[in-house]
């Protein structure tokens, strides 16, 4: 039994820790979202750290890491709120790796591990919810007709991994991004998102179905519980100082009881958070079979879903009023753990899984 | 990272499994599935069977009979008392009044209590709250003053568990009422029950038991060397014990079973979604506290360091994970059964809503984390 990183993990989570501190802070942010919605700079830091190439197998150019080596990353992503759409690239990137040809791999991922190709997933449809299962999207004779909105990334990316009915049931194929029509917006916690249309737009076949699919919203499911765990401890940390700093009635409001015990509550929710997030990742890469990952994941996506809502409302409401504001972090922490706390499925979603295993 | 026991842990519970089945007495352990009373007896015949194997008090020293086990292996074996359904073990003399003899007592008061305590000879309680003193714990007013080689003690105390089989009692007193800080005004003493002028008085809790007490000091001669660590310093004692290892506070292992006999006494209502969904979320509550209880061991493996205000966020979560079982077992009971289990769950549910309060209750717990950690 060990919760530690090994060594590896521990020095690039402490480098990535590092350069959000240096060039990722709430003003470089602003910056970064006031225009384009990514910088292109920072994406490239990314590739010099190694960060781009995390889940790329080793024979093409990359570490073949997996989520417990992504864990310590992504925290420091939940902390500074990055808006880069790495995920979407990690897990199209790993879906290439486990189910594209040798050509396919060898065109795409050393890109991606070089920082040089971005990629996004695109699976969920309109009305769909969260369901897996329900996929319109056709191909037939090398060709994807069908629509695939709110895609995360989609706009910058150069290609998408996208799943459709084939021959064979659901499938995935790749798809050039510039061979769908794009509808640009941002979500609710800024980031770049499209709804994307296909028709008749060249695809090529990845050896992969549902279970497939099932498997990355899954590793995209533990890396949103990692990210949460550390937007979470900003959000706590942020309203820990606050209580401390905030004079009312001539006193810090900290020495009341009363809020005292509201912020030792999130502190604890915060711990039990972190918790299931080492338990979905390291039953991401170590379990015995896809129910006992599926398990571990929806039970951490569960507990990570109810810590995200209780501790983004509690913390701007123990900001007062400032914590409304569009200038406190702590307001953009709050959107980005509403949309985490319903990425790869929510709560409800998650329990009956949970339920039906 | 890796969240599964080493092989040698896996052994080593095995160990511990093979042993529990083969020694823990049937009628014990189907009393604990009947939610029954256990008597002073059972305690007591629970408590000898595990002082033969050696392993009542694996915390401590070695010398005085501590198994030497690492605290990944003590957790495990505590894990697996529970998990087992044995009995409890009544901590007031094993890990409340022996680690602060081993950490204040005088070598005549060690070679005195301590195997005495390890072999069961004496039972005992604790001498804490008082009427007017709960978690205000320091202004407590029973008083023990000081006559020639003897302390007088006049007083109450209250809330006493199990005081009534009870040999000993280790009270906090008040040895002088003058100082101004009214910490240094207390002592810690151990007190025979047996001692004139003591009187025991049962308070029946809302399921009917008998578990708590009052106990009246009138006159009671208590001999001076039975004071532990100097006069006045009764808060340094009690202090130090607040934050003596205790890392059974979660009670994971007992959870566990509950949850598995929940589990299977809630069968029926497999199909009832908003029941189904209350019980995976306290399952995932319980399970994300037992890996947190891990990641503190873990920590204190490798850093030395005791656990400090971690102890009070394992009691604040297990004690609510403790209670929200058994309301879901009373929900699960049909409304219309009157059988001994029926009316046992029941009574289990009143029975357990002390959980939240005792041992300093979870208000006081985030007090302690608010102070402690967090540093407001």
């Amino acid at each position: 039994m060990n919760f530690d990183y090994n060594e590896e993990q521990q020095l690039l989570a402490d480098s990535v820790r590092r350069y959000m501190g240096k060039a990722y802070d709430f003003e470089s942010r602003k910056k970064i979202v006031a225009g384009e919605g990514w910088s292109a700079q920072v994406w490239a830091q990314f590739a010099e750290m190694g960060l781009t190439g995390l889940v790329v197998p080793a024979e093409q150019g990359g570490f073949g890491g997996g989520a417990v080596d992504l864990m310590g990353v992504m925290e420091a992503f939940g902390e500074a709120l990055v808006v880069e759409p790495y995920v979407p690239t990690v897990l199209a990137a790993r879906l290439v790796a486990r189910a594209g040809s040798a050509a396919q791999k060898q065109a795409i991922l050393p890109a991606v591990a070089e920082g040089r190709t971005k990629l996004a997933l695109a699976h969920t449809e309109k009305g769909a919810r969260y369901r897996l299962e329900s996929v319109h999207t056709s191909f037939s004779q090398g060709k994807i007709t069908g629509q695939k909105p709110a895609v995360i990334g989609a706009p910058i990316a150069d290609k998408v991994v996208v799943s459709a009915h084939g021959p064979d049931g659901i499938g995935l194929y790749l798809v050039e991004r510039a061979h769908a029509k794009a509808k640009a917006w941002r979500t609710i916690d800024e980031r770049l998102a499209a709804d994307l249309a296909f028709q008749d737009a060249p695809a090529e076949k990845l050896q992969a179905g549902l279970d497939l699919v099932e498997e990355a919203f899954d590793f995209g499911a533990a890396l949103a519980c990692a990210e949460a765990v550390g937007a979470m401890k900003f959000a706590c940390d942020a309203t820990l100082e606050y209580l401390k700093t905030r004079k009312q009635f001539g006193v810090p409001i900290g020495t009341f009881q009363a809020l005292q015990h509201r912020i030792v509550d999130l502190y604890i929710e915060h711990e039990q958070a972190k918790s299931m997030a080492c338990l979905a990742c390291s039953k991401m890469d170590q379990a015995a079979d896809a129910r006992e990952r599926a398990r571990a994941v929806s039970s951490a996506k569960i507990k990570i879903a109810d810590a995200a809502r209780r501790i983004s409302q509690e913390s701007v409401q123990l900001h007062g009023g400032m914590g409304m504001s569009e200038e406190l972090k702590v307001s953009h922490t709050f959107r980005r753990l509403t949309a985490l706390a319903t990425e790869f499925g929510d709560a409800d979603t998650h329990l009956g899984r949970f339920a039906s295993l | 990272m890796d969240l599964n026991y080493s092989a040698e842990e896996l052994a080593f519970r095995d160990e511990v499994r093979a042993w529990l089945r083969a020694n823990l007495p049937a009628d014990l352990r189907e009393k604990g599935e009947r939610y029954a009373h256990l008597s002073r007896d059972d305690l007591l015949r629970w408590h000898k069977i595990l002082a033969r194997q050696g392993w009542v008090a694996p915390a401590w020293p070695k010398e005085w009979g501590g198994t030497g086990w690492n605290v990944v292996q003590r957790y495990i074996f505590e894990e697996e008392l529970g998990f087992a359904g044995a009995p409890p073990l009544i901590p007031f003399g094993l890990t409340m009044c022996a680690p602060v003899l081993l950490r204040f007592g005088t070598e005549a008061q060690k070679k005195r209590f301590l195997p005495r305590i390890y072999h069961g000879e004496d039972f005992w309680c604790q001498g804490y709250s008082e009427p007017g003193s709960g978690s205000d714990l320091a202004s407590l007013k029973t008083k023990a003053l000081r006559q020639g080689d003897h302390y007088v003690v006049n007083g109450q105390k209250i809330w006493t568990t199990l005081g009534h089989y009870a040999d000993w009692i280790f009270c906090l007193v008040r040895t002088d009422p003058g100082v101004a800080k009214r910490q240094e005004g207390i002592s810690f003493l151990l007190i025979d029950m047996k001692t004139p002028g003591i009187t025991v008085r049962p308070l029946i809790l809302m399921d009917g038991a008998h578990e708590v007490n009052e106990v009246f000091f009138d006159e009671v001669k208590v001999p001076a060397e039975n004071l532990v660590h100097e006069e006045g310093k009764g808060w340094t004692v009690a202090k130090y014990l607040l934050g003596y290892e205790r890392m059974n506070t979660g009670r994971i292992g007992e959870s566990k079973r509950q949850l598995a006999r929940l589990k299977e006494y809630a069968a029926h209502m497999k199909e009832d979604v908003r029941f189904r969904d209350r019980l995976s979320r306290l399952e995932i509550e319980l399970t994300a506290l037992e890996i947190t209880n891990l990641r503190f061991l873990d920590r204190m493996r490798r850093t030395g360091q005791p656990p400090g205000a971690d102890v009070s966020m394992l009691k604040i979560k297990g004690t609510e994970i403790q209670q929200g079982l058994t309301e879901l077992m009373m929900e699960a009971t049909d409304p219309a059964a009157s059988d001994e289990l029926a009316q046992a769950i029941r009574k289990r549910y009143l029975n357990m809503r002390k959980t939240t309060i005792y041992a300093g209750s979870n208000e006081i717990q985030r007090n302690i984390i608010a102070k402690m950690t967090l540093g407001l």
